[in-house]
């Protein structure tokens, strides 16, 4: 649908539905916020159980000792793309799905400041999927099994020269991301550009709800994080097809500098994947504690302060690479120094809960596992930024365990809430509770089996990476639990997956505000029409919806 | 040779079970570093499965909502403060360890060693003793009556490898085009075990080390045992002509024979060490016919190609190759 075309009215709907293929084009040549947020996650999730699959079988050669369910050449290419996929292509296109589909609403706007770049992003990360994946049919051409990227997802130089990856596996990993880093350029763009100009009246900054202020400044680190890899990608095309020398240590150029270029957008990268998981938190938290969000100057400022001190953490993924004391000395600090604002968060959301009232919706589950696992996380975080402790710990299982609680224990967790929390709105229907606390528990159960043992394997001197591990190591009861963990995740997910098919179907019809929640998202049907709202809002607090209820006790005077 | 005295079944390589001054300081670091983020981990999960339990919903309640509390500066400015001192305590020590274990005093008798990664496998040189060898790092102990610190020299010859033996020392990345040093100094006689921890191609799984520490004697043995030229005994010259008529000479090297290949391992006392491969199989006669029948099927994606030999063949070579000692 474009812009032009008139709303879909409920009237409209009623009609008899338009065939398949026409359905399909309206899906294809749309424009419209919510229809590519929802194709962004829809994407981001069938992408989530390919990489998930490739994980199974990554467990499963790992389960014993010296085993050969996979070739190590397999091997390689499973965990270069499992890594690939869940970063660009699970994590990124879901959490921007969800601004996408959210920032408007929340803001009270009819769409995103710029909805055909919007789409173009959409397309730019699709495509840039599907190059990833084509290259298991023609990595080396379409002559026998073809072949996937197998240089790590992070593609150390020179590992990636031509002279150690001969063939076209690694160019199919260079240009898919490259493509997929401009949509996502091009959609944060999209994304400040609407927050900044497209609120509605009473909305000023200090309005917003705290998911439009994280996502502002997830946008921010997108746009200064992105380009320095392309850039490095494109030095790389380069080097493999035209002769140049950047990363070419035979020829003068530095290994070195590629971990610079790739870690400068890596680190923010972490944060660009898990401060849409805070975002996603801190409005659950609030409304399943029926609390007001404790200190939100403070949450918008540590947002703020996560955003600056991201970008100077990079070369804490160097420790081993002899940047010499000093060097190693900074950057223990300022990785110390994010700890301060990520923990003021875990504070605020626990003072929010404190005095509140908390039901335990499925939702508030996933937030509150994601509590303790993220602390987890950050404690890890914490232990690998002392210098010295890292020299032992990283590319070790430790650190396997560790970015394993933050993308998965944080990030996934929090995204499994926030399905659960806006499914009624995007589809009109609740999810089933009874089916999502399967779902929960399954989960909490399995990533914990899986992921816990994996620090200690870590700390048995077990390097990641390996397709295979000696006997006689002392690893094997570590690596057998993780892998027993995985049947518990594969039966949540499947959990999952009946649970939407079923309840898009015959779930419970949510109404504008199953949740008794506060932002303006719930002030617009469910779903919402192309337009998304009958009347331009007006925000007089932080909570729109609060006012609305509470006419005795508006929020406005306690700002 | 009597080595295998201190080659015992190696252990698991915990960090937690450090022989050397390095790997012991960061085990020392280790210690209270955990205990901050066990006390951290146990004052706030202790204070959010609190607010769950006490603040749950309850069937009895009523539906309104409970009082609504927007902030508070002081409680703010605590949780904000605090935290700031924990990372300057961790700072300041962190950076002492750094300093120390970056730039060590040398002592008195100090050996110098050069590791050189290749995929997959390490090369051993000794540049003031002159010997060369591989994936098997000897050294002697350090004590009291000698203290001798052994000093590292990283280099790479193609890709970035990273140098992990987690009881004697931290990792140190091998970087091509860049020298890297790290040092050891081990206490107690043994056999450690260690491997890549770069993710450096096919077999970066099978790219293992392993350190023999040695008491002084018998370091000083190992030594003139390896300063030797190669044995040439008349019971294998069938053996040694076809190793210096096919292709083995254009890449080993051993020492008092022609062959002076430099892109595997050098094969001057090959069977001093307990592993070929770069650890993945013991060196026995038997896995060592295997290995040069096709080094494939043992290390699918090994750089050293299956030479075609006949059974005969084969038979005499690794009969020359076990009077490597």
């Amino acid at each position: 649908m474009s812009v032009v075309a008139p709303p879909i009215t409920a009237r409209e709907a009623e009609r008899e539905p338009p065939g398949l293929l026409t359905r399909l084009h309206e899906w294809v040549v749309t424009v419209d916020h919510k229809r590519l947020g929802i194709m962004y996650v829809v994407a981001g999730l069938a992408f989530f159980l390919i990489a998930g699959l490739e994980a199974c079988v990554i467990r499963w050669q790992l389960a014993v000792a010296e085993n050969t369910v996979v070739s190590p050449q397999v091997f390689n290419r499973l965990f270069t793309v499992h890594g690939t996929t869940m970063v660009f292509l699970v994590g990124i296109p879901i959490v921007f799905g969800f601004a996408n589909y959210l920032v408007p609403l929340m803001i009270g706007a009819r769409d995103l400041a710029f909805p055909r770049l919007n789409a173009f992003g959409f397309w730019a990360f699709f495509f840039g999927g599907l190059l990833l994946y084509f290259s298991f049919l023609g990595g080396d051409g379409l002559y026998g099994a073809g072949s996937a990227p197998d240089v790590g997802w992070f593609a150390y130089a020179p590992l990636t020269a031509r002279a150690f990856s001969p063939g076209n596996s690694t160019d199919y990993w260079n240009l898919s991301i490259l493509v997929m880093g401009f949509g996502t350029v091009a959609t944060s763009i999209n994304l400040i550009a609407t927050t900044l100009t497209m609120r509605c009246r009473g909305m000023s900054l200090g309005r917003m709800p705290l998911y439009v202020w994280m996502m502002l400044v997830v946008s921010g680190m997108a746009v200064m994080a992105l380009p320095p890899l392309s850039a490095a990608q494109i030095m790389l095309l380069l080097d493999r097809f035209a002769g140049a020398h950047f990363f070419d240590t035979q020829a003068g150029g530095s290994a070195v500098m590629w971990q610079h270029f790739f870690w400068f957008f890596g680190h923010p990268e972490v944060y660009i994947l898990m401060v849409p998981g805070f975002a996603m938190v801190s409005e659950i938290i609030p409304v399943f504690s029926r609390k007001v969000i404790f200190g939100y100057p403070m949450v918008v400022a540590a947002s703020l302060a996560i955003g600056f001190l991201a970008m100077t953490v990079w070369a804490h993924h160097m420790f081993a690479v002899g940047m010499g004391a000093p060097l190693n000395s900074a950057f223990a600090a300022s990785t110390m120094l994010i700890a301060i604002p990520t923990g003021i968060k875990i504070f605020n959301w626990v003072a929010t809960m404190y005095g509140g009232r908390i039901r335990f919706a499925t939702p508030m589950l996933f937030a509150c596992a994601f509590l303790f696992q993220f602390l987890c996380a950050g404690l890890t975080g914490i232990i690998l930024s002392v210098v010295p402790f890292n020299w032992q710990l990283t590319d070790s299982y430790f650190v396997v365990a560790h970015f394993h609680f933050v993308l998965v224990g944080s990030l996934i967790f929090t995204i499994f809430g926030a399905i659960y929390y806006w499914f009624p709105k995007v589809t009109g229907r609740l999810l089933s509770e009874r089916l999502g606390r399967w779902h929960f528990w399954l989960f909490v159960v399995g990533f914990n089996l899986t992921f816990l043992p994996m620090h200690w394997a870590g700390m048995l001197g077990m390097p990641r990476r390996i397709y295979t591990y000696p006997a006689d190591r002392g690893w094997d009861l570590w690596n057998l639990i993780a892998s027993l963990g995985v049947p518990f995740q594969v039966l949540a997910v499947l959990v999952f997956l009946i649970n939407v098919v079923i309840s898009l179907r015959r779930g419970a019809p949510a109404g504008n505000d199953p949740w008794d929640a506060w932002t303006l998202e719930w002030a617009a049907a469910s779903p919402p029409p192309a337009y998304n709202f009958d009347t331009v809002p007006v925000a007089a607090s932080r909570r729109p919806l609060w006012d609305l209820k509470h006419p005795d006790d508006p929020d406005g005077p306690h700002e | 040779m009597n080595v295998m005295a201190a080659t015992a079944a190696p252990a698991t390589p915990s960090i937690f079970a450090p022989v050397s001054t390095p790997a012991v300081a960061i085990r020392d670091l280790s210690f209270l570093v955990l205990m901050i983020v066990t006390f951290i981990f146990v004052v706030v999960a202790g204070v959010t499965v609190y607010a769950i339990i006490r603040y749950r919903h309850r069937p009895g309640d009523d539906r309104r909502d409970p009082p609504q509390v927007y902030g508070s500066t002081q409680i703010e400015l605590a949780w904000t403060v605090v935290p700031f001192l924990i990372v300057i305590v961790l700072f300041l020590t962190t950076t002492r360890y750094i300093f120390a274990i970056e730039r060590p005093a040398p002592t008195r008798d100090t050996l110098e060693v050069a590791v050189v990664g290749n995929q997959w496998w390490w090369e051993i040189r000794y540049p003031q003793l002159g010997i060369v060898t591989a994936n098997e790092l000897h050294v002697p102990v350090s004590d009291a009556s000698r203290p001798t610190r052994t000093f590292i020299t990283l280099q790479s010859t193609d890709v970035i490898h990273s140098f992990w033996i987690p009881q004697l020392a931290g990792k140190t990345d091998v970087i091509p085009g860049k020298t890297n040093r790290s040092w050891i100094e081990p206490r107690t006689p043994g056999t450690y075990v260690g491997q890549c921890a770069e993710f450096c191609g096919v077999q970066h799984a099978w790219m293992l080390l392993r350190v023999t520490v040695h008491p002084r004697d018998e370091f000083d043995r190992w030594v003139a045992a390896q300063q030797a030229v190669a044995a040439d005994g008349p019971e294998a010259r069938a053996g040694r002509d076809v190793f210096t008529s096919v292709a083995c000479v254009s890449c080993h090297t051993v020492r008092g024979t022609p062959a002076n290949g430099v892109f595997g391992p050098d094969l001057t006392h090959l069977m001093s060490r307990a592993t070929i491969g770069a650890g993945v199989a013991p060196n026995t006669p038997e896995t060592l016919r295997g290995w040069v029948k096709d080094p494939g099927v043992l290390k699918p994606g090994a750089r050293m190609p299956a030479m075609n030999l006949s059974g005969d063949q084969l038979d005499q070579l690794v009969a020359y190759l076990t009077t490597l000692r």
